[in-house]
């Protein structure tokens, strides 16, 4: 972290043009919704366009651009357990994606699989 | 006695024990988050339909434009007191503070919309984890103005006779928002738009 007041006054600056950089991209992804990509296509350009803004979000406003080893060790493990978190339970459901739920108790699988 | 460690940086880590204890609370945070996510993907992925259009696209931009605003306001809250202007941290500090407040009335009248409609959570799957991820960012948010409305007020005074300890504190309830805005970074998209 800065604690210099000339190195504070030059990050604002940078804080400033993040923060404008990151309205211009919400802008991009509002907009871009307008286009009516194919869902892949859509998917994968809103989820590019999240991840460059969180990232611009973490190393500047959250200085991890310039942190100390210990705090790139717990966030190591965080992503490690995301991963995990994310991935293992899509191999529950990896060879029925895109089927129809199996309808249960007599019930349309519509009912319970959101309308 | 004494907290250790909350001005100086402990000689092993490099840290204060406050910056190290807010990264590790951000990441339990990240886990509870992403659990939801991954519901969220495993709802979606066994869903035959989705709903597209059901929430009201230009009000999620604008809260997506009060949380970055608010995000830079933190920052600069901090930076202020980097530089030893009190009163421009005060401004920068409110500001967040009523940005946030701004955010919720949103939230309110977008929840108020659906409800009047009766499409609570119990009206279906997308509902469910619609409510369900931004009700929980919601109380984030309100959590963060808690802190904040005490930095506002009484602690304040700490200012006065430990002014690096209190940046510190500054510093942690920045980090803590500004991960709040990146979860909304996610969460506009994914619920919003696709």
């Amino acid at each position: 972290m800065h604690s210099d007041s000339a190195e504070v006054k030059k990050s604002i600056r940078t804080y400033i043009t993040v923060g404008l950089a990151l309205l211009m991209f919400t802008g991009i992804t509002v907009a871009a919704n307008r286009f009516h990509f194919g869902v892949p296509v859509a998917v994968t350009v809103a989820l590019l366009i999240a991840t460059m803004k969180g990232s611009m979000v973490a190393s500047i406003f959250m200085h991890l651009s310039h942190e100390k080893k210990w705090v790139y060790g717990a966030l190591i493990l965080t992503v490690l357990g995301f991963l995990i978190l994310m991935t293992v339970p899509m191999f529950t459901v990896a060879d029925s994606i895109g089927k129809p739920v199996p309808a249960i108790g007599g019930a349309r699988a519509g009912e319970h699989a959101g309308h | 006695m004494n907290i250790p460690y909350t001005v100086e940086e402990r000689p092993d880590t490099g840290l204060t024990n406050g910056k190290l204890g807010i990264w590790l609370f951000l990441a339990s945070e990240v886990m509870l988050f992403g659990a939801l996510f991954s519901t969220y993907i495993i709802l979606r992925t066994g869903a035959p339909e989705w709903p597209h259009g059901e929430l009201n696209i230009l009000l999620g931009a604008v809260n997506t434009v009060i949380l970055i605003s608010s995000s830079v306001t933190m920052v600069m809250a901090w930076a202020s007191l980097k530089l030893n202007d009190w009163g421009k941290h005060r401004l920068y500090l409110i500001s967040t503070f009523l940005l946030a407040g701004w955010f919720l009335v949103n939230k309110y009248f977008e929840y108020k919309d659906h409800l009047d409609k009766g499409e609570g959570p119990w009206h279906s799957t997308f509902h469910a984890i619609y409510f369900t991820l931004t009700g929980l960012h919601g109380i984030h948010i309100l959590g963060g103005m808690i802190v904040m409305l005490y930095f506002i007020g009484p602690g304040a005074k700490l200012w006065k006779t430990s002014p690096e300890q209190f940046a510190n504190r500054i510093e942690a309830t920045g980090l803590y928002w500004h991960f709040v805005d990146l979860v909304w970074i996610f969460l506009f998209p994914v619920l919003y738009l696709l």
